[in-house]
C-alpha cells in the first residue's frame, strides 16, 4: 500500500513541477469554524528545493493520464513514460497530513485531461469539495481551470478554490499552433474571462448583501513557456501585459523551457534552460507592476529584446538619461521609484525621511539604497561636484566593473536558438 | 551617565521613565549583567516597576502607530545587547518629537529599530515556514526549535489560528519553555528533560504509526519537485540557510 502510494506521488508530483507558480499568497480564509488552516496573506514558502524555487503548495497532478499530444508537455499521449491517478481519497489524505505537519501551505491540483474535460473538471472539483465540506480545511487551494470544461463546473469550483489558473503556454498563437495544433489561446482565454466576470460579479454582490461566499479569493495566474519557440521578449511582455489588462491578473509567469523532447521543432534535449532570460522577463514584470513603467517604456521596435548584461530598469535609465540625475530630496516618488539601485521600500523611506531635513549620502546607505548603482544617477544634500556630463554608456561601463553578474558563469550555456 | 536594568521590557521602559524623572543629559543604557563599572562614568541601576512602565508604555501607544509599536516589540525580542540602548534613545526621542518622528529614518536609532525589527520579523517568518511537527501516539504535533531571537510570543497566534484542531508544542530549548495549544488557548509550558528524554526528536517509539509514512512521502515529494537541469545550490542555500536544515524534515538522511 504504502509502496503504491509513494510510486503514485513520485509520477505525479515529477509531471507537475513543470508548472512553476507556487504562490499562496492572497488567500482570505480565515479559520472560523474551528477547523485546520488559515491563510497567511502574503503566503508562505515553507521549503526550498535544490534549484532554488520555493516549495509552497503540495504540486500534483490527479493523473497524468491525458488525450492532448502537445509537444513541450511531459504528460503528452504519445510520450512513453509511466502513468499513475490518484483517488481522490488519497489526494484529500496527503493534503491533510502534509498541511497538518506544517509542511505546505496548501494544495496545488492539475491534471492532465483523461475521457474529457468535464469529467476531468468534476475529480477536481470533488477533492476541493471534500477538503473544505468533510475535512473544514481553510487552507490554500490552487486549482487548474480545464480548458472546455463547462460554465457550470467552473463556477462551483471557484467557491471552493483560493486560486485558479490557466496556462497560455506559449506566448503567441502561432507558437502554441506549432507545438499543440490542437490547441488555442482562444481555449483560455474563454474559461479565463469567465472566471474574471464571476469575480467581478461576486465583488458587486458583496456590497449589496452581507454574506456573499468568496470566489476565487486570490484571484487568477497564467503561465507562459519561454524558449520553446522563436518569440522575442517584446512579444512575451506584450502579451503578458494584455493579460495582466485584460483579465486583471494576479500573475503571469514565465517558465524557461527545459528540453523534454527530440523533436525537431524545440531545443533539444541537454539544452541548458533560459535561466538568465527568464529572470530579466521576471524583472520587467515586476517592473510593470510595481514600479510605474508601461511596457512600451522597456520594451518596444528599437529594443525588441532585453540586455542580457545589465537589468532592465538600469537599461531604461541608461537610455533616458535626459531624466537624470534625479534630487532626492525634492523629486517626486514615481521617479525616485525609477531611480536604479533604489526599490520599493528605499523610495518610501526617502519621501518620508526628507520631510525632516536634507538627506545625505550616508543616510541614504543606512536606508538601503545601492549607492554605488545609484549615486550615477542622484543629487542628495553632499553629493560631490561632477565636473564632467558622464554619458550613458560610460554610466554603464563604471557600473559592470564594480558590479559582479552572478550569471557571469552560466551565460556562455544560454540558449540560442535564432 | 550609564543606566543599567535587568533585560525585561518592563525595565526597559522603566529605565525611560527614570530618564525623564532624572533629566541627567547624555545617557546609555546597559544590561545589568553585563555592566563593568568605570572610573570616570557614573552609572544608575534601574530597579524595575510596573507602575512606571506601563506610563511610557501607554505614552509610547499614543506616540506611535501600531506597526511603530510592533517594531519597537520586535526590536526588544532580538535580544540584542546594543538593540536595548536604541530602543531606550528611540523612546527618549520619541517622547520629545512631534508626534510622526519614527517616518525619520534619517535618525539612527530609527534604522537601527527598523533593522532590529526586520531580522526579527524574518526569523519569525522563517519559523512559520521551517517548523515541521511530528505527530505522537496521542495524536499531539510536536517540535522543539532554537530561533536565533525570541521569536515564540510573535508567532503564537498565527499557529493558533492555522491548527485550531489539533493539540501542538513548539518547544524553545534555547530559551527552555514552549508553547502548549490545548484546543482552547496557547499556555506557556516548561519541560524537565532531565531524565534523558531526548529533547529534539521524540522517540519512535512514541510516534504515531503513520508519522514515518508521511515524512517519507514528504521527503519523496521533496525530490520529485526538483528540477536537476535547473540545479542552484547558491539560491538555495540563501533562502534556506544550514542553519534552519536541522528542522527541515525533508532534508533529513535516514
Amino acid at each position: 500500500m504504502s509502496d503504491r502510494i509513494r510510486e503514485k506521488l513520485n509520477i505525479l508530483a515529477d509531471a507537475a513541477k513543470y508548472d512553476v507558480s507556487c504562490s499562496s499568497s492572497g488567500g482570505t480564509r480565515k479559520n472560523d469554524n474551528k477547523g485546520i488552516g488559515d491563510s497567511h496573506t502574503s503566503g508562505i514558502c515553507h521549503t526550498y528545493t535544490e534549484d532554488g524555487r520555493c516549495v509552497s503548495l503540495l504540486k500534483i497532478l490527479l493523473t497524468n493520464h491525458c488525450i492532448y499530444d502537445c509537444l513541450f508537455c511531459v504528460s503528452r499521449k504519445s510520450n512513453d513514460i509511466k502513468r499513475a491517478a490518484f483517488t481522490v481519497d488519497e489526494v484529500v489524505d496527503l493534503t491533510m497530513n502534509f498541511y497538518r505537519r506544517n509542511y505546505i501551505e496548501g494544495l496545488f491540483l492539475s491534471s492532465g485531461i483523461f475521457k474529457n474535460a468535464d469529467f476531468t473538471m468534476e475529480r477536481l472539483l470533488l477533492v476541493c469539495k471534500k477538503l473544505r465540506l468533510e475535512q473544514r480545511y481553510n487552507g490554500y487551494i490552487h486549482l487548474k481551470t480545464i480548458p472546455g470544461a463547462s460554465d457550470e463546473l467552473i463556477k462551483e469550483a471557484g467557491l471552493y478554490a483560493d486560486r485558479m489558473s490557466i496556462n497560455l503556454e506559449m506566448p503567441t498563437e502561432a507558437g502554441l499552433k506549432l507545438l499543440a495544433p490542437e490547441k488555442s489561446h482562444a481555449d483560455v482565454i474563454k474559461p479565463l474571462g469567465f472566471v474574471q466576470q464571476n469575480i467581478v460579479q461576486f465583488a458587486e454582490d458583496k456590497k449589496l448583501i452581507k454574506h456573499v461566499p468568496k470566489f476565487v479569493p486570490a484571484g487568477q495566474s497564467t503561465q507562459m513557456v519561454i524558449g520553446a519557440t522563436p518569440e522575442s521578449d517584446k512579444d512575451i511582455m506584450y502579451t503578458a501585459n494584455a493579460f495582466y489588462k485584460n483579465f486583471s491578473l494576479k500573475r503571469v509567469y514565465y517558465s524557461g523551457y527545459v528540453p523534454i523532447s527530440n523533436d525537431s521543432r524545440m531545443p533539444i534535449l541537454g539544452t541548458q534552460p533560459p535561466l538568465l532570460r527568464e529572470n530579466r522577463l521576471y524583472q520587467t514584470d515586476w517592473l510593470m507592476r510595481f514600479y510605474g513603467f508601461k511596457v512600451q517604456e522597456i520594451l518596444n521596435d528599437a529594443n525588441p529584446n532585453l540586455d542580457v548584461d545589465i537589468d532592465p530598469k538600469l537599461s531604461w535609465a541608461i537610455r533616458n538619461m535626459q531624466h537624470f540625475p534625479v534630487d532626492i530630496n525634492k523629486a517626486d516618488y514615481k521617479m525616485i521609484l525609477r531611480i536604479p539601485g533604489i526599490g520599493v521600500m528605499s523610495a518610501k523611506k526617502i519621501v518620508q525621511a526628507r520631510k525632516f531635513g536634507r538627506l545625505r549620502i550616508d543616510q541614504l546607505k543606512k536606508i538601503g539604497v545601492a549607492y554605488n548603482r545609484a549615486k550615477h544617477f542622484i543629487t542628495c544634500a553632499d553629493s560631490p561636484y561632477q565636473i564632467k556630463d558622464y554619458q550613458g554608456t560610460q554610466i554603464k561601463a563604471f557600473i559592470m566593473a564594480d558590479s559582479q553578474s552572478k550569471y557571469l558563469k552560466t551565460d556562455n550555456n544560454q540558449l540560442i536558438l535564432f | 551617565m550609564i543606566y543599567t536594568f535587568d533585560g525585561s521590557l518592563t525595565g526597559l521602559l522603566t529605565a525611560v521613565f527614570e530618564w525623564f524623572e532624572r533629566k541627567p543629559g547624555r545617557t546609555h543604557l546597559q544590561l545589568t549583567g553585563i555592566f563593568q563599572p568605570d572610573a570616570f562614568t557614573e552609572s544608575f541601576e534601574v530597579i524595575t516597576n510596573e507602575e512606571k512602565a506601563d506610563r511610557v508604555w501607554k505614552g509610547l501607544q499614543k506616540k506611535l502607530k501600531k506597526d511603530w509599536q510592533r517594531t519597537f516589540y520586535c526590536s526588544y525580542l532580538s535580544e540584542i545587547p546594543e538593540a536595548y540602548n536604541h530602543l531606550f534613545q528611540f523612546a527618549i526621542y520619541i517622547f520629545k518629537s512631534e508626534i510622526g518622528a519614527a517616518a525619520n529614518y534619517g535618525n539612527d536609532h530609527v534604522i537601527a529599530l527598523s533593522k532590529y525589527a526586520k531580522s526579527v520579523e524574518r526569523e519569525k517568518h522563517r519559523m512559520e515556514a521551517f517548523i515541521r511537527f511530528q505527530k505522537t501516539g496521542d495524536g499531539l504535533f510536536y517540535t522543539s526549535i532554537d530561533p536565533e531571537f525570541n521569536v515564540l510570543p510573535l508567532i503564537s497566534n498565527h499557529f493558533k489560528n492555522r491548527y485550531a484542531d489539533q493539540q501542538w508544542i513548539i518547544y524553545d530549548l534555547k530559551r527552555k519553555y514552549g508553547l502548549y495549544y490545548d484546543l482552547n488557548a496557547v499556555e506557556e509550558v516548561t519541560i524537565d528533560f532531565s531524565d534523558g528524554a531526548k529533547s529534539s526528536n521524540p522517540s519512535p517509539a512514541l510516534m504515531d504509526e503513520k508519522e514515518e509514512l508521511y515524512a517519507m512521502l514528504w521527503k519523496d515529494y521533496f525530490k520529485s519537485a526538483n528540477i536537476v537541469a535547473r540545479k542552484n545550490t547558491k539560491l538555495h542555500l540563501q533562502h534556506v540557510p544550514k542553519r534552519y536544515w536541522k528542522y527541515l524534515t525533508e532534508k533529513q538522511l535516514a
